[in-house]
């Protein structure tokens, strides 16, 4: 039987070289190479379209036939407000083409296009692949939204776009000084969910300090029903009730020194105490079982079914939720508890803020196109639409009135009312995003709700994970104005 | 004979070397490069910065954590796939109780079990990674609620939830799904080996474990060791960056307080969620080496004397 001819010196066996040559191709495949295909190259870039006569109906001056690139992620809020939106810009602009792109993967799709110097001219950034603003912004990648917040409103032209938002939408955009690079379009209330009518079935009224909660946890668990649940694969979740409790306990400038990065930020007593009580609610077993491993759907899930009593989350949550949340569930929202009478701000206050971040890129080819597309998003009767066919705010402040809101929204509009002033708007999320998702949130907040560190470990990890972030130069660093 | 062999190995090879130059080796050039510049990945504009990068990732935590992931991968799965690929196509084949007229067999049933071994081999990685997500669920999955049922209800892991187990729990996936593959590999080796061999072993009074370690294993080294380096790069590379990103915990994976953050996945990571590009591309050399390395030191430690048959 044959041989295979390796054994002398002389030649290089034809195994021999086929394997180190296959061995070679593995290894190098799977490395580096998907990375410099996407490398920087050549890319003339986008020609920008001549500008248009600027009218009464046409502010921004859109050239009336150029065409449209807009790529709308494709999440929780579906595709259908924009497309109504594009509607209308094609009845106003009856000559221009919109190419409407609707995708999950905004990076993948749209990085290489970034680099290429050919991006489209309005973009909804946001979800799982979303780009990291701070380096879209610090590489003057964006362009100033200034023009569209001073131009006038669809719906009353003797008002500034910039009149008619919610108090927030347009600081929420800015980054340090002027320019607005971002215009977020949806309005997010943040807080702890809950079934008003599990709640009414067990007797009680939403807690308004903590021994109120741990009352309610306890008479829940006695019902075999667990009193809290979150997204313990994504435990960034957490936060959306945990921030404003700290911000209630210990005052603004708490969380502000925290977004600040300032060094001892987290080590403040009101952090301590609220760390503490949420780590109450994991030692008395009022935490549903196996919520660490699971994911944002099936705890929510696991909510819906009545398993579980309160969920931190936003307010996509009651159309995300839609497919299994009974219909008499009676969605509603409150500001999260407080510690007690000692608290700096009043029960009530909560977190809210934008969210969808619409961008438009500076290399855009028709920038005043995506411009006038949002001013349209922004008129009173597409922000109805959205509001009324995703169960959510839009930036649009108003545009409530005549249409039924569903319960969850209904309790959030109350919940912003009873709020008045007093809503925080913590920033970490938006400008650090891996400090805050993945090391404050998996590694730090996510380890002490599954039991496995304590309060004073927590702060210690997270505090330096805070320290590490701030003497970091590869990111960008912002501070509250 | 040895005559003008290279001429004519170069000759066949020259194309297909120019088309590897140019879409694998250029490649690797470029990202070298990349990886001494501060480039986001997000603009074309970019600075040329020296060996920061390198000295960044030699302090940076995650890098040392990812790496050391990715190394248990590719020691760990390698030894447990191909082991129990082994033992598997050896009881396919060999193993099986002595039968009239045949003097080895298979165990009962092994063409069955071949086709149940190889099955994970035809859906996508992907597919796989999302079917074991749900069945680690800790509230409804298939695991915890097998348990219950065997009365082990008190035993209830958090399993991907638990940075002790997250990893473990990985490597059960990628084993289950590649093991198959490498059963199907050895049992088409095992069957190249002549008969007479185990006859003569058999006649010899050898029982199941001599015939293994004295004829089949080294008759087929040169399959399992080829196979050791082709799992071993799968453990470095593509497999589990996509199960560890599907399954595992975390915004874009990487398992609770790390736990299962490898290479590829920290690349990833870097590149396309920080906006980091340059410092992608630094990590990526370091996956060159170690993969490299890897490849080295396997080819060194299997090499023995070729048996000829």
């Amino acid at each position: 039987m044959g041989s295979t001819s390796a054994q002398t010196n002389e030649g290089l066996g034809r195994r021999d070289l086929i394997k180190r040559s296959a061995a070679i191709g593995l290894i190098s495949v799977p490395t580096m190479g998907f990375l410099s295909a996407c490398a920087s190259s050549s890319g003339d870039g986008n020609e920008k379209v001549e500008k248009g006569q600027k009218t009464d109906k046409n502010p921004l001056g859109v050239n009336e036939s150029a065409p449209l690139d807009f790529v709308l992620f494709d999440g929780g809020f579906g595709q259908q407000y924009a497309k109504d939106a594009i509607k209308v810009y094609e009845t106003n602009y009856p000559k221009a083409k919109v190419k409407f792109t609707p995708t999950q993967k905004i990076t993948t799709e749209l990085q290489p296009r970034f680099n290429g110097g050919n991006p489209p001219d309005l973009i909804d950034n946001s979800g799982a692949e979303q780009m990291d603003m701070g380096v879209l912004v610090g590489q003057k990648q964006l362009a100033d939204l200034t023009a569209l917040l001073d131009s006038a409103s669809v719906d009353d032209p003797s008002k500034k776009v910039r009149d008619t938002l919610r108090p927030g939408i347009v600081e929420m955009g800015q980054f340090d000084g002027d320019p607005v690079w971002i215009l977020y379009y949806a309005y997010t209330v943040y807080g702890v969910w809950y079934s008003q009518k599990l709640l009414d079935s067990l007797d009680a009224k939403y807690p308004e300090t903590w021994d109120e909660m741990l009352a309610v946890c306890e008479k829940a668990k006695k019902k075999g029903i667990a009193g809290w649940t979150y997204a313990g694969k994504h435990p960034y979740y957490l936060p959306f009730s945990l921030y404003p409790m700290i911000g209630k306990v210990g005052g603004r400038e708490v969380l502000d020194a925290i977004d600040n990065l300032e060094p001892k930020a987290w080590e403040h007593p009101a952090v301590k105490a609220c760390f503490e009580a949420y780590y109450e609610l994991v030692q008395k077993g009022y935490i549903l079982k196996g919520t660490p491993g699971l994911d944002h759907i099936q705890s929510q899930t696991a909510w819906t079914e009545g398993k579980a009593l309160f969920i931190p989350n936003g307010s996509w949550v009651e159309n995300e939720a839609a497919k299994t949340m009974p219909a008499d569930f009676n969605l509603a929202v409150s500001a999260p508890s407080g510690l007690d009478a000692s608290d700096k701000m009043p029960f009530g206050t909560m977190w809210a803020s934008g969210g969808e971040p619409f961008i438009v890129p500076a290399k855009a080819a028709n920038p005043e196109g995506g411009m006038e597309q949002l001013r349209i998003m922004l008129s009173e009767a597409s922000s109805k639409n959205f509001t009324q066919s995703v169960k959510s705010l839009s930036a649009y402040n108003g545009g409530t009135d005549g249409i039924e809101l569903t319960p969850g929204l209904k309790s959030g509009v109350a919940a912003l009312e009873k709020a008045g002033q007093n809503v925080v708007n913590p920033r970490l999320q938006d400008w650090y995003v891996a400090l805050q998702k993945e090391k404050i949130g998996v590694a730090g907040i996510g380890e002490m709700m599954a039991g496995r560190a304590t309060p004073a470990e927590t702060i210690k990890k997270i505090q330096k994970f805070a320290d590490e972030a701030a003497k970091d130069s590869s990111i960008k660093h912002y501070k509250h104005q | 004979m040895q005559h003008g062999k290279y001429r004519f190995i170069v000759g066949f090879l020259a194309a297909p070397l120019a088309l590897y130059a140019l879409f694998v080796i250029w490649p690797f050039i470029q990202s070298i490069y990349y990886s001494l510049t501060d480039w986001t990945g997000l603009s074309p504009e970019f600075g040329f910065v020296g060996f920061d990068n390198y000295s960044r990732m030699l302090d940076d935590e995650i890098f040392w954590k990812s790496l050391q992931h990715s190394l248990t991968l590719a020691v760990v799965l390698p030894l447990v796939t191909v082991g129990l690929a082994l033992f598997f196509a050896f009881m396919l084949n060999v193993g099986g109780r002595r039968r009239r007229g045949a003097a080895i067999a298979g165990v009962r049933g092994s063409a069955f079990y071949k086709i149940v071994y190889f099955f994970p081999q035809v859906l996508s990685i992907a597919i796989v990674a999302l079917l074991f997500q749900f069945a680690y669920n800790p509230n409804s999955g298939a695991i915890n609620s097998a348990l219950q049922l065997v009365g082990l209800g008190s035993i209830q892991p958090d399993w991907l939830g638990d940075p002790d187990l997250a990893l473990l729990c990985v490597m059960a996936v990628l084993v289950w799904s590649t093991v198959g593959f490498f059963v199907v590999l050895f049992s088409a080796g095992m069957a190249s080996i002549p008969r007479d061999f185990y006859e003569a072993a058999l006649l010899d009074g050898a029982n199941r474990f001599t015939t293994f370690f004295k004829i089949t294993l080294p008759l087929l080294w040169d399959t399992v060791q080829s196979g050791w380096i082709y799992m071993g790069i799968l453990a470095l590379g593509a497999e589990s960056f996509a199960v560890v990103q599907i399954m595992t915990v975390g915004p874009n994976g990487g398992g609770p307080d790390y736990s299962t953050v490898v290479l590829p996945l920290y690349v990833y990571q870097k590149a396309f969620r920080d906006g980091q590009a340059a410092y992608a591309t630094t990590i990526g050399v370091a996956l060159l080496l170690v993969t490299l390395a890897f490849a080295a030191i396997v080819m060194k430690l299997g090499r023995r004397e070729r048996l000829e048959f």
